[in-house]
């Protein structure tokens, strides 16, 4: 079975979980036999690990080529040999050359390089509506030149890709919620992203939710047929990071940290709430709320204002090595979020044998057991759990313990298996 | 006979380098010696060479008819020793001609005077003694940080043994009143305050250049035009000036150098108007009036103000967080540690973390090393906690003692009450005593 992924992120060019999640399960479906997967992002760096999986960027295919299936032909054309309804130019001026010229009725025009490929930036930045768009165009161009059984597309950036495979090919689609836009938006959803979301999901003949958490907003909030949705909680890869001891914690209190994008959904104006209710019981801890965004220098003023700055660090956006090395430091992590489709980070703390606290607002709390659960508001039960875990070895040394154990349940493989599970019936239905 | 005060500052912080997180604890050096070292051979040979040997032809060309003075930070002059040592050997030939006067000020640039008496007198005392070293003068004339005044600080200052100080003649605070007169302190009357003219500094400083002026292009003739053009009455003017104003904000190209060089002639040939330094117009003339400053004043912004440096809640987060180690800072003799400690106190850092955006045009640094006020802010606070680490590791001693003195204290307090309760034990022993000889009786 071959399977056509689309995926806007891919490690180690990864913004948050989004990257990390597709990575873990295409790994897992590349261990599982008859499986093979073909994965496609916008840009491809050219260092992304491909040892087990064959991945392209929508950058390097050409858009005009003349094998591409000719549609339209009730109009007659002048130009460049293309024969696809889409038309590449490079520059501006040709670009209006172009448009001055009769063309087929329904021809898009589209900005491709020297050499007629598309430009991706691959990340998030302004004209990310435009770079979905185009992305669905190679999508149409990659579903026509390959072979394969089935579509997966993972989160709403890739949805429209996936309807284009779909209507190209005719083949099944089937799309993973990582997240939908009430967890980044804490509920003022942007219409245009709520669109495209919802397009995807009824377009989809499957659909795959993180977690029973995100499997009821996508009931409840797109309206989608409960029968159609199956939850398939992610994972967490083996600790690769084997090198240790590379940074030296250089300050010998306790060290309690929150990692994650400084957003909204995350919560983090509850984790510094919490942290000036532990640093008025205690002065032997120090916090760090590592990562960026938004938020950020909003927190910032914030954790000036309540008098801190001292006691609480922010480091902005830390690369997997750093990671590592913040967790090794670490004693007690804590995931405030507000809105979390399952949220990744946490499992990748406990096996670095750092004692957890999640919030109940969460997917991994569905399946966690070993972990101090409270719910993101409550800052006062957050200062307690934090403080207890600072102060009462006991408890922090059977967390650590157990919730090592625990994590080690959660395989990719697991999760591939149960993704395969869902390839196989919609292929027989 | 109109008395002209041209007085110049220099100063160049010591900037940090990136200090991240994981540096805590870990690294101790926290200084961008290539920014610092490129900044200051920038300035130097733009501004700070050209300007010297400017006002030292000056000097000998006109005898005696041409003064100033000249403030220089303690960081700037270690930083002249580092990066260019031939800025500090002409500033040396300057002070020999005896036409020079320099003045006193905090050693690192620092906003002591707003927060503690006793680090504000150690910072100043340490810059005296460093202008005392490489000079060979006694500063009698103090001017404070930013020109930072206050009637408090006014009269701080004469209990050190200065005689005037030097600030800005801001509106708000001068009313109708006019700058171009010598004034007292409120609080006590013998110290004497020089107000800075910062129309006419200004439009040296900043307007010079600026073609949308309406009085551009400046002259010598035009400017000196102005001098006389004042109120007879009028006995000072005082024009403070930042020394990157001749090569840096003026270039030389828009012939700023004999613009100054025209400008110091005119005046010293005149026969209305001649120059002065501080100490003389201290001495000579007559103070007009009180000026009251009940609040801290500056030269910075339009409003004169300290919220350059202290405006939103990181930069008054980061300034209490510096000062509350100074009682630890008291014990330590540690000399790297001092030295950190020093340059930990320079209002620049404080002035990177301003969100002033949209303050005018006339800010009076130019340089902010950092994209936002945000990540100056972390970058210092991340300098900072190390530094409370190193002090605290060398400092345990200290906070043991105090601990000692204070549990001393708490025993002697627990003793009185002993003394006390056992008086009145005995008081209430000998109450039936009495009553058995009464009965007696």
């Amino acid at each position: 079975m071959k399977v056509l992924m689309f995926g806007w992120e891919f490690p180690p060019h990864i913004s948050g979980g989004l990257g990390t999640a597709c990575y873990g399960l295409t790994k897992g479906l590349a261990g599982l036999k008859n499986i093979r997967v073909l994965f496609v992002v916008p840009k491809a760096f050219g260092d992304e690990d491909q040892s087990v999986i064959q991945l392209i960027g929508a950058n390097k295919i050409p858009v005009a080529e003349k094998t591409v299936y000719f549609q339209q032909d009730e109009e007659f054309i002048d130009i460049i040999e293309v024969q696809s309804n889409l038309i590449p130019y490079v520059s501006e001026e040709e670009f209006w050359n172009l448009k001055k010229q009769r063309t087929v009725s329904k021809s898009r025009l589209v900005k491709t390089q020297k050499d007629l490929t598309i430009d991706f930036s691959g990340s998030y930045g302004s004209n990310l509506m435009e770079e979905i768009r185009n992305y669905a165009l190679v999508a149409e161009i990659i579903a026509r030149k390959n072979r394969f059984d089935l579509i997966h597309a993972h989160d709403w950036l890739a949805y429209p890709a996936g309807i284009a495979a779909k209507r190209t090919s005719g083949k099944p689609l089937v799309i993973h919620v990582h997240a939908t836009d009430f967890d980044r938006s804490g509920g003022n959803v942007n219409p245009v992203v709520y669109a495209m979301e919802r397009e995807g999901m009824e377009e989809a003949d499957k659909i795959i939710a993180v977690s029973n958490y995100t499997r009821q907003v996508i009931i409840e909030k797109y309206a989608i047929p409960p029968k159609k949705i199956t939850t398939v909680y992610n994972a967490v890869s083996p600790d690769s990071a084997g090198n240790h001891s590379t940074i030296h914690k250089g300050v010998n209190e306790k060290l309690v940290t929150f990692l994650g994008r400084i957003t909204l959904q995350k919560g983090p104006e509850y984790f510094i709430e919490a942290a000036s209710l532990v640093l008025k019981k205690m002065d032997n801890v120090r916090f760090v709320m590592a990562g960026s965004g938004d938020k950020l220098n909003e927190m910032i003023n914030r954790v000036a204002t309540l008098g801190m700055a001292d006691k609480f660090h922010f480091t902005g956006f830390l690369n997997a090595e750093e990671v590592s090395q913040m967790f090794r430091m670490t004693d007690v992590f804590v995931m405030p979020s507000v809105s979390e489709p399952f949220g990744i980070v946490p499992l990748e703390a406990m096996q670095a044998d750092v004692p957890v606290i999640i919030s109940n607002q969460s997917g991994v709390s569905e399946i966690l057991k070993h972990a101090i659960k409270i719910d993101f508001w409550d800052t006062y039960a957050m200062a307690d759990s934090i403080y207890g875990l600072l102060n009462y070895p006991a408890l922090s040394g059977f967390l650590k313990k157990s919730g090592k154990k625990e994590v080690k349940g959660f395989t990719w493989k697991q999760s591939a298996k149960h993704v395969s599970k869902i390839y196989q019936d919609l292929l027989h239905e | 006979m109109k008395s002209i005060c041209l007085f110049f500052q220099i100063h160049q912080p010591f900037r940090h380098r990136r200090y991240k997180f994981f540096d805590i604890g870990n690294d101790h050096y926290y200084y961008d010696d290539y920014a610092n070292e490129t900044m200051l051979r920038n300035v130097a040979e733009k501004s700070y060479l050209p300007t010297n040997q400017l006002l030292l032809k000056m000097i000998r060309e006109l005898k005696g008819e041409f003064k100033i003075a000249i403030s220089i930070t303690g960081v700037a002059l270690e930083q002249f020793e580092l990066y260019a040592p031939e800025v500090l050997t002409s500033f040396q030939e300057l002070a020999r001609t005896g036409a020079v006067e320099f003045l006193s000020e905090t050693y690192s640039h620092s906003l002591a005077s707003l927060r503690d008496k006793s680090v504000f007198e150690q910072q100043v005392r340490e810059h005296s003694r460093l202008i005392f070293e490489l000079f060979g003068q006694k500063p009698k004339i103090f001017r404070n940080t930013e020109m930072i005044y206050s009637d408090q600080i006014g009269a701080q200052l004469f209990q050190m043994g200065y005689k005037g100080v030097l600030t800005e003649g801001v509106r708000h605070v001068l009313g109708w009143k006019s700058p171009n007169f010598l004034y007292i302190n409120a609080h006590n009357p013998r110290m004497k305050v020089l107000l800075r003219n910062y129309k006419l500094s200004d439009d040296i400083a900043f307007r010079f250049s600026n073609p949308t002026w309406s009085e551009y292009p400046l002259t010598a003739e035009k400017f000196t035009g102005w001098l006389n053009k004042l109120d007879t009455k009028e006995e000072l003017v005082n024009l403070f000036l930042t020394y990157e104003s001749f090569g840096v904000r003026q270039p030389r190209e828009t012939g700023i150098f004999d613009f100054l060089e025209q400008l110091i002639r005119l005046i010293a040939k005149s026969d209305s108007l001649k120059f002065a330094t501080p100490s003389e117009v201290v001495a000579e003339l007559q103070p007009i009036s009180v000026v009251s400053v009940p609040n801290p004043i500056s030269w910075a912004d339009e409003e004169r103000d300290l919220t350059a440096w202290l405006g939103n809640d990181m930069q008054k987060e980061a300034f209490n967080k510096l000062y509350e180690l100074h009682q630890k800072m008291t014990g330590s003799t540690k000399e790297d540690l001092m030295k950190d400690w020093n340059y930990l106190q320079s209002g620049d850092h404080f002035y990177y973390m301003s969100t002033k955006f949209f303050c005018n045009g006339e800010v009076k640094y130019c340089s902010n090393p950092f994209d936002s006020p945000y990540e100056a802010f972390i970058n210092y606070m991340n300098v900072l906690s190390d530094f409370k680490i190193r002090l605290l590791s060398f400092a345990p001693g200290d906070s043991h003692e105090q601990e000692v003195s204070t549990l001393n204290k708490l025993l002697a307090e627990k003793e009185k009450k002993l003394k006390k309760m056992k008086a009145e034990l005995l008081h209430f022993q000998s109450i039936p005593k009495k009553r058995k000889t009464s009965k007696r009786k």
